[in-house]
């Protein structure tokens, strides 16, 4: 028995658009060895997901392999029949999607999802097949694994999910598992847990796996090849070690060199100005829920505050209450010492255009059906009063500002722009009112690193030329680094602990700090299996 | 603009067959006075002859030539239904995304009012209040409209909804925007593929409607010619075909002369709606 598993040979694959082929994949080479994993990295675009996909002999809709050959263990994929694939699916090749919480059927039970495969391809009885997935589920430690499998998808977490896709994924013992960015929608915190199961259960079986990521630390952790492409072509390919100590290609490099943006530290505020945004006791909820516990925060004029903590934390109901979208409860916010009415409704134009908000997703934050020209000139008009040819103007000066050809983009609709392009425009939006303040709601946590990396310095620029004051909410502690002044650190909607950013990243923290600090991957492959050790997880 | 034609250009064939439907009922119903070779309600000849020269379709029990009446149908039942189907969506669509858009007990109490209505079967609650307020056209259109704005009126409330938790919906509450910008300029446009494929489907089933009240008598009223009412006084003539011979065969046909004008017509538009459907779902395959 030979040891190469997987063999793709100058993989070229399609997709339709405009009503014609498009090349996606232009041409890759990737082969696999039994029990090795290979990561596959790269931008959004980059055709990481289709080469992935490709590797079982399937594609999206709308797409089709136009070349090259695809040998798995000895067999033809490419243009083998269905009934052939089927049989090899979910046996001896699986795949685990990005988002558990959309791959699993939210009717049946974890349990039943897990069986069927086995069932399905005669490789065990029912019965069998269920005693097989609490084995599993506790070989990657999953709480109770004895009863875990009979709750629904909606009834456990994100990471415990995504564990479970992964003991399903295994359930048939395969040579060859595909994880699609399997960590990516998770907190730092969650993210290690599934890491650390992913790594040992592989580990364990010896299977062979592709994993997909556009983390950089993250690959670090789990492989030992890495793959960079570049817009469906291969960059470099090389042992993770050797390239994470010492990248050949520039690209490479530059993907590298994103986590060391730092900006320089915004000079000391002038004597005599007060805080310009004060929130005091803030307590708000939805329903009977209370999400934010007695808030107290001031910020600064000219500086930019970070706020961390997980998912569920009260980050962004922090910004919901600033915004008068969630009238709090009790407590009171002052804007440059004049109190703001908890709701919008009841806040003047004048007063609202002060505070601007970024959203996470640029996608669902443009509307589809509105113009860049519209996007942006309707604050122009509503808070300013700007019309006609005055309005244009200050749209063409916006869009340079933010870097966007203003004679290109005018005229656009926010799906003819890029992720990164469409947060400029969001960007552009904010700006276009004149505010104080912004709050930037994980505005970069949508993209990739090298487009996150411009915004943020977009950002910085935009500070120190418009004095702007930033609240800035995040979970990437990195982007907490390169940008902030001041840190807050937010738990179950109270705040943990504020400070400076040299107080907050200099020991010794409280626990929770400490937790969400040392759960940021670094780019070093042996830090997941030291910190587990330190854990004493292992 | 340039859109439409770079649709209309990819459309499929069924769609192109849905269109070229739709355009020639268009053509018939507008120029109906033109192209019709006889008067809508004269008697121009003996009752019931057969398919021949000048009278192509035959003629009905009163003298009537049946392929003038078939155009002229065209003009008064397809005119109907577009203006009912018209009100229903001015009423249903307003109200719906009002409520969406408002939410509160204005959502509550509409929402309650609309499912009162939708409880009762339509065809009985149409024969009751057409029965009680006569059957004039403005009658039939009033009634018919509001039946049918229920069903617009919970698609639109729950596209809106929809569109509502969309991220640039709070940019344009946060900026203090009114609530007639947030209908017409931020939920409207993006509510309006579904709302085309829903005002084609809803469109059949009013026309469907009113030939079924016809039908039963208490749709539009005699002379007017409607291909409901044709469908019912030809319905008996099925009985006296005789098959032996060609020129015999065609009193079994008469009947189904206006069913098959509802039939070709309901699939015409059928087809459009599929494709609109299509596009606005997004799918690309």
């Amino acid at each position: 028995m030979t040891d190469l598993l997987l063999q793709m040979t100058d993989i070229r694959i399609e997709g339709r658009s405009d009503r014609q082929w498009k090349p996606i994949i232009n041409g890759i080479d990737l082969s696999l060895n039994r029990g090795e994993i290979l990561g596959l990295i790269g931008e959004s675009g980059a055709g990481k997901s289709t080469l992935g996909l490709a590797a079982m002999g399937y594609t999206k809709g709308g797409c089709r392999i136009s070349g090259g050959s695809i040998r798995f263990d000895g067999q033809e994929l490419r243009g083998a029949p269905h009934s052939t694939l089927r049989k090899l699916r979910g046996k001896r090749i699986a795949y685990v999607a990005q988002s558990a919480a959309a791959a699993f059927n939210p009717a049946y039970k974890l349990i039943d999802q897990y069986c069927e495969g086995p069932v399905k391809h005669g490789v065990m009885g029912r019965a069998e097949a269920q005693r097989d997935a609490v084995e599993l589920y506790r070989k990657i430690r999953l709480p109770d694994p004895d009863q875990i499998g009979f709750r629904y998808p909606h009834q456990v977490s994100g990471g415990q999910l995504q564990r479970a896709m992964t003991a399903m994924a295994m359930s048939c013992r395969p040579d060859l598992i595909v994880f699609d960015e399997p960590t990516t929608a998770l907190d730092v915190t969650t993210q290690i847990e599934v890491l650390a199961a992913i790594r040992d259960i592989v580990r364990e079986y010896n299977t062979a796996a592709i994993y997909i990521t556009h983390d950089l630390a993250v690959v670090a952790q789990m492989a030992d090849r890495i793959k960079v492409l570049l817009r469906g072509d291969e960059v470099e390919d090389a042992p993770a070690r050797e390239m994470l100590a010492n990248p050949q290609e520039d690209y490479t490099k530059s993907l590298w060199a994103v986590r060391e943006f730092r900006r320089d530290p915004m000079p000391p505020q002038k004597e005599g100005t007060g805080p310009l945004l004060e929130i005091a006791n803030v307590t708000a909820g939805y329903g009977a829920v209370t999400v934010l516990d007695g808030i107290d925060l001031t910020i600064a004029r000219g500086s930019t505050m970070a706020i961390v903590g997980e998912s569920g934390s009260g980050k962004s109901t922090l910004a919901r209450v600033i915004m008068g979208l969630l009238p709090p409860w009790e407590g009171a916010i002052a804007f440059d010492g004049t109190p703001l009415p908890p709701s919008s409704r009841r806040r003047t134009p004048a007063l609202q255009r002060h505070v601007q908000m970024i959203h996470q997703s640029a996608d669902t934050a443009l509307n589809p059906r509105q113009r860049i020209r519209e996007v942006i000139g309707r604050p122009l008009e509503f808070f300013l009063g700007l019309k006609g040819a005055a309005k244009k103007a200050r749209i063409r000066e916006l869009l340079t500002l933010i870097e966007l050809d203003p004679d290109e983009f005018i005229d656009r609709l926010p799906s003819e722009l890029s992720g990164g392009q469409k947060q400029r425009v969001c960007i552009a939006r904010a700006l276009a009112a004149e505010p104080e303040f912004i709050i930037c709601d994980e505005v970069t946590s949508a993209l990739d690193q090298l487009v996150a990396e411009g915004i943020l310095r977009l950002l910085d620029r935009l500070q120190r030329e418009m004095s702007l004051t930033y609240m800035f909410i995040t979970h990437d502690l990195a982007t907490v680094r390169s940008i902030a002044d001041t840190v807050v650190v937010m738990q179950g909607g109270k705040v943990v602990e504020q400070g400076t950013k040299d107080e907050i990243f200099t020991p010794p923290h409280p626990p929770y700090t400490e937790l969400l600090l040392s759960s940021v991957p670094e780019m070093d492959p042996d830090w997941l299996t030291r910190l587990l050790a330190e854990r004493g997880e292992i | 603009m340039t859109d439409l034609f770079h649709s209309l250009r990819d459309a499929p064939v069924s769609a192109w067959i849905g269109i070229v439907i739709v355009g020639i009922y268009t053509i018939l119903a507008i120029g109906a006075p033109v192209l019709a070779p006889y008067p809508e309600a004269a008697s121009i000849g003996s009752q019931y002859q057969p398919w021949a020269a000048p009278h192509y379709l035959g003629t009905d029990a009163l003298g009537r030539d049946v392929m003038s009446r078939l155009i002229y149908g065209a003009r008064n039942t397809v005119g109907i239904a577009l203006l009912t189907t018209a009100l229903a969506f001015a009423m249903g669509a307003t109200l719906g995304l009002l409520a969406a858009t408002l939410g509160g007990w204005f959502d509550a109490v509409s929402a309650r009012v609309v499912d009162v209505l939708m409880a009762i079967p339509a065809l009985i609650f149409a024969l009751l209040i057409l029965t009680i307020t006569g059957t004039s056209v403005l009658a039939l259109v009033l009634v018919i409209a509001v039946l049918d704005s229920t069903r617009v009126y919970r698609l639109s409330r729950a596209v809106a909804q929809g569109i509502l938790t969309m991220d640039y919906i709070e940019v344009a509450r946060m900026r203090g925007e009114g609530l007639w910008w947030l209908i017409r300029k931020e939920v409207l446009p993006n509510a309006a593929a579904p709302m085309i494929a829903e005002f084609g489907l809803r469109f059949c089933f009013v026309f469907l409607f009113i030939s079924a009240l016809s039908f039963l008598g208490l749709g539009i009223q005699p002379p007017t010619a409607d291909w409901g009412g044709m469908v019912r006084e030809s319905a008996k003539l099925i009985g006296f075909a005789n098959f032996a011979t060609w020129q015999t065969a065609t009193f079994g046909l008469a009947p189904l002369l206006p069913a098959g004008a509802i039939a070709l017509l309901t699939i015409g538009v059928n087809l459009i709606v599929d494709w609109v459907l299509h596009l606005s779902s997004g799918l690309r395959e």
